[in-house]
Parts: C-alpha cells; sequence; structure tokens
C-alpha cells in the first residue's frame, strides 16, 4: 500500500522508492543489482498505483537512456543500481547532463571494483560519481546517512535536478540500504515540490538551449507543440550541432557557471559540536553516524570533537571545511575506499589544518572506535 | 512519382552530411512521405536516433527530435513511448547502431512488442568511422578493419527481429523507394514493435572497396539481388543464395507493451482503492 | 537508555521477520530503532543474523557492538554468538536445536524448547520466529507486549494472525516461567 503520513518502519531502499514518487517521481527504468534491487522492486509495486510508470529494461545502460527518454516526455524519471551498473551508466549520465535532461541516478554503493562484494557496504564510488563520465560536466551528488534522511534527501534530489537541469546521483551505501530505521512520513501537502522551468514564449519563438540569468534554459516536453532537437553533440542554443569555437566554448562554460549558481542552493551540511572543535571528522553515509558517536565519546572524555556532515559530496562543500580548519587542529576524514574525499577536505583546508584519513575496505562499517582512536593521534 | 515532402524538413539545417551518392536521403525520403502518407501531424511524431550516418536524420526532420548515444535509440525511445504513449515514436538507426552496439534494445523492444518503429538504414559498413566492417557487412567483404576479407557471417535482421516478437518487419531498399515508402507506412500503422531494414548504399567507403565504384552500381547491385517474397515463395533455396528477400517478411497480432501497461496501472490502482476502503 | 538485541540462527528461521516485527513493536513504543541484518550466501540456508538496536535518542552507530541480549536458534549461531554478550545480559537458547552451551559468564541464560512449542504447542513449526519473539519480549522487556501484538498482527500474512499471536504469547508465558525457574 501506498504511504500515508505518519510513523513507520521503513528500509533504507523502501524511503528512497517512496520519497522518490512523493517527490513526483513517475518513470522507473532498471536492472536487477544487489543491493539496490529492493528500490526496483518497490518501485514496480507502487508506481503503477499512482499512473506512474515501471520498465525492468534489459540492461544498465538501456535503463539510463530509457530514463532520459522518459524526462524528455515530461515524466520526473529515476534509475538505481550499484558499482557495477553505475560504471555502465555513465556514458548515459554524460549525455542528461550536456542535454540538460533532469534525472536522479542512485548508486547503492558496495564493495568494488568489479564484482566485489554485493552485500557489503563501501563508500568507494565518490570520485566516479563526480568524474565517471568523459569530459566536464555538471553533476550533484547527494549522500544520506539515515533511512530518514534518504526519504527527505531523494525529495531534494528530484527537486534540484528538475530546478537546475542537472542530473542528480543519489549515492547512498549498503548500510543505509538495508537497514530498518524510524520514518515520519509527512503529508503529501507538506512536501515542497519543484518543476523544471518551461517556456515561456510560443513554439516558434522557442530556443531551447538558451538560458536567462539563472543560466538554466526553460525546457519543452516531446510532444507538448515544441518541436526542438536534442544532441549529445556540441550544441548551440538552437539545439543544433555545432563545431564553432566560440559555441563550444560558451556552452561549456554556461554549463560550468550554472554548476556554480547552483552550489550555494544545493549544499547540504550538518555540523555537530564544530565551533569549539579542536579537532574536527568530515564523514558522509553511514560512517557519518560511527563519526557522531566518535564526538560523543570524544566529548565526554574531554576532547572537544566536532563532525561536519556531508549530505552534498558534489559540489563539495568546501567552504564548510575551510571554516573549520580555521578554528580545528586537525581534521579526519573516515572513508569506507582507500582516501577520495579525504583530498578534496586537503584542499579546503588549505594548510589551516592538519588532514588525516582513515579507511577501511575490509566490508565492514568504520566503528566509532576507530574514528576516536585517530582523534586521539592527530 | 510522389509528392516532395519538404515541410517535414528543417531546410535550414541543410546541406546534410551525407556523402554524394549515399543512399540515406532516398530512405529518409521514404519515411517522410510513409509519415505523410498516414497524415501524422509533426507534434505528435518523435524521432530518435543513436550515432552513425543514418542517426544524423533526425536533425533535418521538423519533429520533435532526438539524437542519442550508440546503440541506445531504441532505449531511450522505450522511455519516450512508455512516458507518452499517443506519440508516434520512430527510431532511425544504421546497421552498426541498431545489430551490433544496439543488438540487446533491438530484440528485448521487439520481444516487448513495444509500439516503436524501427527503420534500420544498412549499408553493410560503419560510414560515419570511414569503413569498418558491420554485423551486416557480407562475407568476403573488404573493410578497413577486414583487410583480408570479412571472415563474419551477416545477421539476418529482419528473421532475427521477428523471431524475438516484433509485430511487423519488412525490407526494402533505396532503389525500390516506393515499395520501401509503403512498408514503412505499414510499420508506423502497426501497433506493436515494428521494423523495417532498408539496404543502402555506401558508394565512399563500401562500393569502392567491393568492386563497385558508383552508387549507380550498387543500385544496380541492390536492383539485381532482391527478390520480392511472392517470388521468393516460388524459388528454391539454391536460387535464393546470394540474394535477399524483400517486402513484409513477417506481420502478427500481438499485444502491444504500453498497452499491456495501462492494464496494469489498472489493476493497481482498483487494489489500491480496494485496500483504502 | 540502549540495548542491542542479536537474533541469531538458520536461514528460514524467519529471524529477520521476527527483528522487524520487534522493531515495529519499538516505534509503537515510541523508541527509537534501528534494524539491520547480515545478508548474502550466509544468510541462505547458513547462519543468519538480524539485529536490533533500541533507544531512547537517536541512534547513532546503527550496528551492534556488544548485545545485550542474544537468541540462538542453531547450534552453529550459539557456538558463535553466545559468549559475545554483554556481561550482565541475557542469552535465549532454543533447546530445541541448542544442545550445548558454552560457558557465559556474568549473562542469564534462559533455556526454551521454542522450536518445539512452535511445532507442537502453537501447532506449527514455522510459528518458532513468534514463539521467540514472544520469549524475547516477555522476558527482556524490548518492547511492551501490547505493542509487539500490534506489530505481529500488522506484519504477518493475512490469515494467519492468530496462529502467530498464538505462538507469540506462548513465548512470553513459557519464557517468563522459564525466568522465575532459573
Amino acid at each position: 500500500m501506498l504511504s500515508k503520513a505518519g510513523t513507520r518502519l521503513m528500509q533504507g531502499n523502501e524511503a528512497c522508492a517512496e520519497g522518490a514518487i512523493a517527490a513526483g517521481l513517475r518513470f522507473f527504468a532498471g536492472y536487477p543489482i544487489t543491493p539496490s534491487t529492493e528500490i526496483a522492486e518497490e518501485l514496480a509495486l507502487l508506481l503503477p498505483k499512482v499512473g506512474g510508470k515501471f520498465i525492468q529494461m534489459e540492461d544498465e545502460i538501456a535503463s539510463i537512456s530509457a530514463i532520459i527518454g522518459a524526462s524528455l516526455a515530461g515524466a520526473k524519471s529515476m534509475t538505481a543500481t550499484s558499482g557495477p551498473g553505475f560504471s555502465l551508466k555513465q556514458e548515459g549520465i554524460g549525455f542528461a547532463s550536456y542535454t540538460e535532461v533532469p534525472c536522479v541516478i542512485v548508486n547503492v554503493q558496495r564493495v568494488g571494483p568489479s564484482t566485489g562484494v554485493p552485500t557489503a557496504p563501501a563508500q568507494g564510488d565518490v570520485m566516479q560519481a563526480r568524474w565517471g563520465t568523459h569530459g566536464d560536466h555538471p553533476i550533484i551528488v547527494l549522500c544520506p546517512s539515515s533511512v530518514a534522511e534518504t526519504f527527505t534527501l531523494i525529495i531534494e534530489a528530484f527537486n534540484i535536478s528538475e530546478r537546475w537541469r542537472i542530473p542528480v546521483i543519489f549515492l547512498m551505501d549498503e548500510v543505509v540500504a538495508h537497514m530498518r530505521e524510524k520514518v515520519v512520513v509527512p503529508d503529501v501537502s507538506q512536501i515542497k515540490l519543484v518543476e523544471r522551468p518551461r517556456p515561456q514564449v510560443a513554439p516558434d519563438q522557442y530556443l531551447p538551449y538558451a538560458a536567462g540569468e539563472d543560466l538554466v534554459p526553460p525546457m519543452a516536453d516531446f510532444g507538448s507543440g515544441y518541436r526542438y532537437h536534442v544532441t549529445g553533440l556540441t550544441h548551440d542554443q538552437t539545439g543544433f550541432p555545432t563545431t564553432k569555437a566560440p559555441e563550444v566554448g560558451a556552452l561549456a562554460r554556461r554549463l560550468d557557471a550554472k554548476m556554480k549558481r547552483a552550489a550555494p542552493h544545493v549544499t547540504f551540511v550538518d555540523e555537530l559540536l564544530v565551533d569549539d572543535a579542536e579537532v574536527a571528522i568530515f564523514a558522509y553515509g553511514v560512517t557519518a553516524r560511527a563519526a557522531a558517536k566518535a564526538v560523543r565519546d570524544a566529548r565526554a572524555q574531554g576532547l572537544k570533537a566536532g563532525l561536519i556532515k556531508a549530505k552534498t559530496l558534489w559540489p563539495f562543500p568546501s567552504e564548510h571545511v575551510r571554516r573549520v580548519a580555521e578554528r580545528a587542529r586537525a581534521i579526519v576524514v573516515p572513508e569506507m575506499n582507500m582516501g577520495q574525499l579525504v583530498l578534496e577536505v586537503e584542499r579546503a583546508s588549505a594548510g589551516r589544518a592538519k588532514v588525516a584519513g582513515l579507511s577501511r575496505v575490509d566490508a565492514e562499517p568504520i566503528t566509532p572506535d576507530e574514528i576516536l582512536a585517530r582523534l586521539r593521534e592527530v | 512519382m510522389a509528392m516532395p515532402v519538404t515541410h517535414y524538413l528543417r531546410t535550414s539545417k541543410m546541406p546534410h552530411i551525407w556523402c554524394a551518392g549515399c543512399g540515406h536521403g532516398i530512405v529518409l525520403g521514404a519515411v517522410l512521405r510513409a509519415i505523410d502518407s498516414l497524415g501524422l501531424d509533426k507534434d505528435e511524431v518523435c524521432v530518435v536516433s543513436g550515432i552513425g550516418c543514418a542517426s544524423r536524420a533526425p536533425g533535418y526532420l521538423d519533429f520533435n527530435t532526438l539524437h542519442t548515444t550508440h546503440g541506445r535509440a531504441i532505449a531511450f525511445a522505450t522511455g519516450i513511448k512508455m512516458a507518452k504513449p499517443e506519440l508516434k515514436v520512430i527510431v532511425l538507426t544504421g546497421d552498426g547502431d541498431a545489430a551490433a552496439i544496439g543488438g540487446n534494445h533491438l530484440i528485448h523492444a521487439a520481444r516487448r512488442n513495444i509500439g516503436i518503429t524501427t527503420v534500420c538504414f544498412n549499408n553493410s559498413i560503419y560510414g560515419m568511422t570511414s569503413g569498418q566492417y558491420s554485423p551486416m557487412t557480407p562475407t568476403g567483404s573488404l573493410a578497413s578493419t577486414a583487410p583480408y576479407g570479412n571472415i563474419e557471417e551477416p545477421f539476418d535482421l529482419c528473421d532475427l527481429v521477428y523471431a524475438a516478437g516484433a509485430s511487423y518487419v519488412a525490407r526494402g531498399t533505396a532503389y525500390h523507394a516506393l515499395l520501401l515508402s509503403k512498408l514503412i507506412a505499414k510499420a508506423i500503422a502497426t501497433e506493436g514493435f515494428s521494423f523495417v531494414e532498408a539496404i543502402t548504399q555506401c558508394p565512399t567507403y563500401y562500393g569502392r572497396r567491393n568492386n563497385m565504384r558508383s552508387a549507380v552500381d550498387m543500385l544496380k547491385w541492390q536492383k539485381e539481388h532482391a527478390v520480392p517474397v511472392a517470388a521468393a515463395a516460388k524459388m528454391s533455396a539454391e536460387e535464393l543464395v546470394g540474394k535477399f528477400r524483400i517486402g513484409e517478411l513477417g506481420t502478427r497480432t500481438r499485444p502491444e507493451y504500453t498497452r499491456r501497461y495501462a492494464a496494469v496501472i489498472e489493476t493497481a490502482q482498483k487494489e489500491e482503492a480496494e485496500q483504502d476502503a | 537508555m540502549r540495548k542491542e538485541v542479536r537474533l541469531s540462527g538458520s536461514g528460514g528461521q524467519g529471524l529477520i521477520l521476527a527483528g522487524i516485527i520487534l522493531a515495529e513493536a519499538v516505534i509503537h513504543d515510541g523508541h527509537e530503532v534501528v534494524q539491520t541484518q547480515s545478508y548474502g550466501p550466509e544468510a541462505r540456508g547458513g547462519a543468519s543474523r538480524a539485529e536490533v538496536i533500541i533507544a531512547d535518542e537517536a541512534i547513532d552507530y546503527p550496528k551492534v557492538g556488544t548485545p545485550d541480549v542474544v537468541l540462538v536458534m542453531s547450534q552453529e549461531a550459539c557456538n558463535k554468538y553466545a559468549r559475545q554478550v554483554k556481561p550482565g545480559g541475557m542469552v535465549v537458547v532454543d533447546e530445541t536445536n541448542v544442545k550445548t552451551v558454552p560457558d557465559v559468564e556474568e549473562a542469564r541464560v534462559v533455556r526454551l524448547p521454542i522450536t518445539d512449542i512452535a511445532r507442537h504447542e502453537a501447532g506449527r513449526q514455522v510459528t518458532a520466529n513468534m514463539v521467540a519473539l514472544g520469549a524475547l519480549v516477555g522476558i527482556a522487556g524490548l518492547a511492551t507486549p501490547e505493542a509487539a501484538e500490534r506489530a505481529v498482527r500488522e506484519r504477518v500474512p493475512k490469515g494467519t494472525e492468530d496462529l502467530n499471536l498464538k505462538a507469540f504469547r506462548l513465548g512470553m508465558k513459557r519464557a517468563r516461567e522459564a525466568l522465575g525457574a532459573t
């Protein structure tokens, strides 16, 4: 049954599916892959109840392709996968980014590379989420650390993608995806939904890639009377291919500027006791929860610790890190990878604070005690 | 001669990129005459393509047009058709795009019987990348990646797609342009998945390497090797060696995918209403 | 208050469902809860494990470290997990399947023929997970019986509510008796 307002126990993947529907998702295409499969199963059941559509495609590439097509026809669209499938989807993600087609791509991270450990958590896809497709391109990456946050953050993912016409990668991990927690499902009327900007001009005046002040071109649905061309080739304002240097450069620069314009509106960070922190932690996903525990344990033992919990990984929340680095002696970055965002934290800290990574890559989540020990070392 | 169909063209985007003698313009003309014969509104037609020479066609057409990634046109088209079943979704693709990198999407769309029409411009070669062999290159032909002659056997794409479950499968040629147009019109009018293989010529990268120096040589080859299905039915297997059949190769009635999904929605909503009650 | 519970046994015993129902009962009681489980080949036929953390305030780290309560429903699970219990904690043992219990220091061990109770008294062996849940609710103070019964009713397949509630109540009753006897 569809979620009614109220308090419920929900699995992370279930919250992702139900939050997406609450956000207006009406088309999902996917391919079964652990540990994301419950998202597809849930949506196969629920989407038709709201008049939405679900399709299990023949492969991962077909899935990303189908959601871009559906989005062009006006449906809020999503696909869900894990590392191997995410790798396969990269060309399509680049297409969506370049053609500015709103869509949400969920990647429930597992241990990799290759098949890895399908049923165990990792955070190894952080850099791939940013740089997985070829060429410079705008992309936004959100990362929840609880089931309740999954529900609310996936709604943001859709709103952001529609508002800015940028694909949003929703980067979960196996722990958050499979655990069950309390979710307070809000009344549908309380959920703020954002729609893509629509053309305000007659079809014969419509320039599909001419952006206004906010750098986001208005988007018409296929079949709505605005006949236009969409191509993955470099295109000018009319949407048609171009190889002219000024136009090629102009597109790249507008997309980059659009990303920068969006950044303050799409950067979500929770801070815990950072104001007087001598040592800080930068963490995301399930690791941020071990970090929160480590902060409390450290404080109980007299060590002034604090936490920057990033819910937006890209654009990287450099400003938050810089501010904390000005006061803290050191920043510890625990990650279930060999050190990915630690490099960004180093860049943003710019020598103001010592930055120390903490890696765990054995298919087990990082524990509060491990983080605490690292806090004591630095 | 059929009526000109220039009102469907974005003439401001001309000249097109195709080489002199290329058959793609003839095939595209057949597509447009088919659309014209059905009296379709421009706004209700959505043309989707992948990568390759044929896939540049949508850019010249005044419909809702989408030029996607290599091989994936049918998958993009599936999303469009699902989101807006009322659209006439037509995929224009080439032999490399449809039969190699996109082969999986082709057979699965046919299996689902989703209401998409696919026209495959088969010129037996990768033209855009200047002449590598494709899954449709005849055995023994020369190509830049088959300098000693192609040792692979080509697909019979029509048999493949029909076996996978398509509702309508036909083959025509650039030489038999009027027939081709009629076949495409019937394909578009088909409710389920329809597929037309259009044999066309690439004098630049296929013909020159394979003893057919001009477009005329290649059109003659099409004329001499095509056998209408009715005639082929009376010929022996030996007589058909080296020839190919043209015309309607398979028609069947099966439920169309988006209609089936509409029934899923109905069932799900009924269940939901019952649970609420 | 933070209580960590591990339900362990073998695949097919319904331990994950028992964990989910326990977690839902905790929500009905107004507390915070996280339920996790082991996945993968080891969850199929082999060892199976569900974990529930119950707390008054938001739960940071969602994984069980040292459990306060351990349910063991197979010899293998008993060998692996019984001794991981926190000092002062409790191990609930399904005597039907577990013949030897290792020395568990400073924790209470409650033995109960859970699977036999399900088979012979509740009437279906498949309700062993509900008997076990009843036992945990009855003696480990993890959720109120009212909340647990509501959670059972809402989660089990339609038409099996009475059977499952019967098993749940049997577990609660027999566990309380067993606890009195230890």
